[in-house]
């Protein structure tokens, strides 16, 4: 600590310089944010709670429907300890910017399966009482200042009701929250039994199933079975646990591990140029003074390490910066108005970022202190 | 030791200096010998490019002699390695430079504090000694000042505080009044005269300014690489 006012003070030699390199990290370390936040909540999902799940969709797509008798064949599989479906139900609140997920569910075999969602007991009863009600995730009712009671109109560009209207309305029976941090709390979900007996079209079919299973480790040989059901029937299927659902559908926009790493890769490798020539050159125009430090008698390791130091402390600087603003602007919410339910920077890639920034200030102050610390005194001092 | 370093500080035996530029061979010292008893205020005049750094430079241990020994105290710097040479340099030589060579981003009380945090000394020693060192060259009053704000002359007063605030057994000056207007000169003159006197420092000054050589002790001339008692024409 003795040095740092020495460091401290070459940082603010030229404080321009120092302080537009500083906002050049930070703009980078701001980007691994939104960045590590855009995949938590494309890829983000997949939760312990749903590692012994299974995801049973149509063969062809996802938007392609399933019979609801598929239920009770999937649950006489050996491995397979329930089952329950939902459906896409695609509608919007008021206006579509207002758009979330609802789906129609049934309504104790789902919450059984999804032990995650947190429904007071009164709530539950509630929603299984009445067969307009609804249950909403937190967010969403935070997002929409509903409360309980509350009526809401949903439009639905998918699903019609007899008589032609896409407008269906709910009555809001409780308020879910999740038992995880990155649990989705956007959502809402409604009785199928109402559903199925309002809809214009596509009785008795369903969206996809999720399945549970006794033995995890089993999964892909009870997907293979589930599969194995209902192959060359009209609707084939395609079992796989929720994790490879949840890529799957991700994988639908691009890799999204590989596409934020190429982008993180060339920002922080156009970083490390920027920082590395800006430290560079910053030891190159103090030479002299190095010489100095030398002749009274710091030694060639002493010197490489304040270099180091001066340039990972600019690096710090930027990088804490960066993933403070990151965390401040991410943490107002999704920027979508619903697309990214997930979206949150995770502490885990805080911690990287952090890392990050340390490697990239020894990275780019590694060559100019190499260069400083092999620097003959004498040379050093005939360019004052 | 051998006979003749006995009561030297500064043994400079058959030392040549040898720079190589390109396949071209510059011989800046020939053989030269020059021996420096402690307490000693020695002027090393000389036209430039006679060489005059580059001794000052071998002594101080800022550079290696081609062929030759320089001892120190008795000790030969040869044998220590560049982290020893350092550490040495700490402890026994006190540098004052022509253009001062201050930091230009610390005030004059953590410019002169420098050497001192090479030492295990506590912040407050350090204070204490920085502060006996400014008062020595006659700046107490400007320690908070960075050297932009300071006179050549006392600019050079901090350079001087800063060689001398750990107490070195050698002070080395490369022409120490050459960027001052005589007023200024004659002051750093009186204070190293005074630091060689008073305190008994031992002080080698490269120079090319008579007045200057002649607040010395003795006048040694050096004229392409070899040194003589009388300047050479």
């Amino acid at each position: 600590m003795k040095f740092f006012h020495l460091i401290w003070g070459n940082l603010r030699r030229k404080q321009l310089r120092t302080a537009l390199t500083i906002l050049s990290i930070l703009v980078a370390f701001v980007l691994f944010g939104f960045l590590s936040a855009i995949k938590q909540a494309l890829a983000g999902g997949i939760t312990l709670e749903g590692a012994n799940r299974l995801v049973v969709r149509h063969k062809v797509s996802l938007i392609q429907l399933l019979p609801e008798s598929y239920k009770a064949r999937m649950e006489r599989i050996p491995g397979v300890s329930g089952a329950t479906h939902l459906t896409w139900f695609g509608g919007v609140y008021q206006e579509p910017k207002n758009f979330f997920p609802q789906m129609p569910v049934v309504p104790e075999e789902f919450l059984q399966m999804h032990p995650e969602f947190i429904l007071k007991p009164e709530e539950k009863a509630a929603w299984m009482g009445t067969r307009t009600a609804c249950i909403v995730g937190r967010k969403t009712a935070e997002r929409f200042k509903w409360k309980i009671g509350d009526r809401i109109p949903i439009q639905s560009a998918i699903w019609m009701q007899k008589g032609g209207s896409h407008a269906w309305e709910f009555e809001i029976a409780g308020i879910f929250d999740g038992k995880e941090r990155n649990t989705d709390t956007t959502q809402m979900f409604f009785r199928f039994d109402y559903f199925d007996e309002a809809r214009e079209q596509g009785k008795g079919l369903v969206g996809w199933y999720i399945v549970r299973v006794t033995d995890p480790a089993r999964s892909p040989q009870i997907a293979q079975a589930i599969d194995a059901e209902f192959a060359n029937s009209a609707a084939e299927t395609k079992a796989e646990t929720e994790g490879a659902f949840v890529q799957a559908f991700t994988r639908q926009i691009g890799d999204i591990a590989m596409i934020t790493a190429s982008i993180m890769g060339a920002v922080f490798f156009t970083i490390l140029l920027v920082t590395g020539n800006t430290m560079s050159q910053s030891v190159r125009e103090r030479a002299g003074e190095i010489g100095v430090l030398k002749a009274i008698g710091f030694t060639s390791t002493q010197v490489l390490g304040l270099i180091l130091a001066e340039s990972c402390l600019v690096s710090i600087l930027g990088g804490i910066a960066g993933l403070g603003v990151a965390v401040l602007m991410i943490s107002r919410g999704d920027p979508t108005g619903g697309m990214l339910p997930l979206f949150a920077f995770p502490a885990h890639d805080v911690l990287i970022g952090l890392v990050i920034s340390i490697m990239l200030g020894l990275v780019t102050g590694v060559f100019p202190a190499i260069h400083a610390m092999r620097l003959r005194v004498a040379d050093a001092l005939r360019r004052m | 030791m051998s006979d003749t370093n006995v009561g030297h500080l500064v043994a400079v035996e058959g030392v040549e200096m040898v720079f190589k530029r390109s396949a071209e061979e510059i011989h800046v010292l020939r053989d030269l010998n020059l021996h420096v008893p402690k307490g000693e205020f020695l002027a090393l005049m000389g036209p430039s490019g006679s060489g005059k750094s580059t001794l000052l430079n071998l002594i101080g241990g800022l550079d290696r002699p081609t062929r030759g020994t320089v001892r120190i105290d008795g000790e030969p710097l040869d044998g220590l390695s560049d982290r020893k040479l350092a550490d040495w340099r700490a402890r026994h030589i006190g540098f004052v430079f022509q253009l001062y060579n201050l930091v230009p981003v610390l005030t004059a009380e953590r410019n002169v504090e420098l050497p001192l945090l090479l030492t295990h000394l506590n912040k407050a020693q350090r204070q204490k000694h920085v502060a006996a060192a400014l008062e020595a060259v006659g700046l107490s009053h400007r320690t908070r000042h960075y050297p932009r704000t300071l006179s050549g002359g006392e600019q050079q007063r901090v350079g001087i505080a800063r060689a001398i605030v750990t107490d070195p057994t050698l002070l080395l000056c490369d022409e120490p009044t050459g960027d001052l207007d005589r007023k200024a000169g004659d002051e750093i003159l009186d204070l190293l005269q005074a630091l060689n006197r008073e305190q008994g420092k031992t002080i080698i000054m490269v120079t090319h300014d008579p007045h200057a050589s002649a607040r010395a002790s003795r006048t040694v001339y050096l004229n392409k690489g070899q040194l003589a008692t009388e300047p050479i024409q």
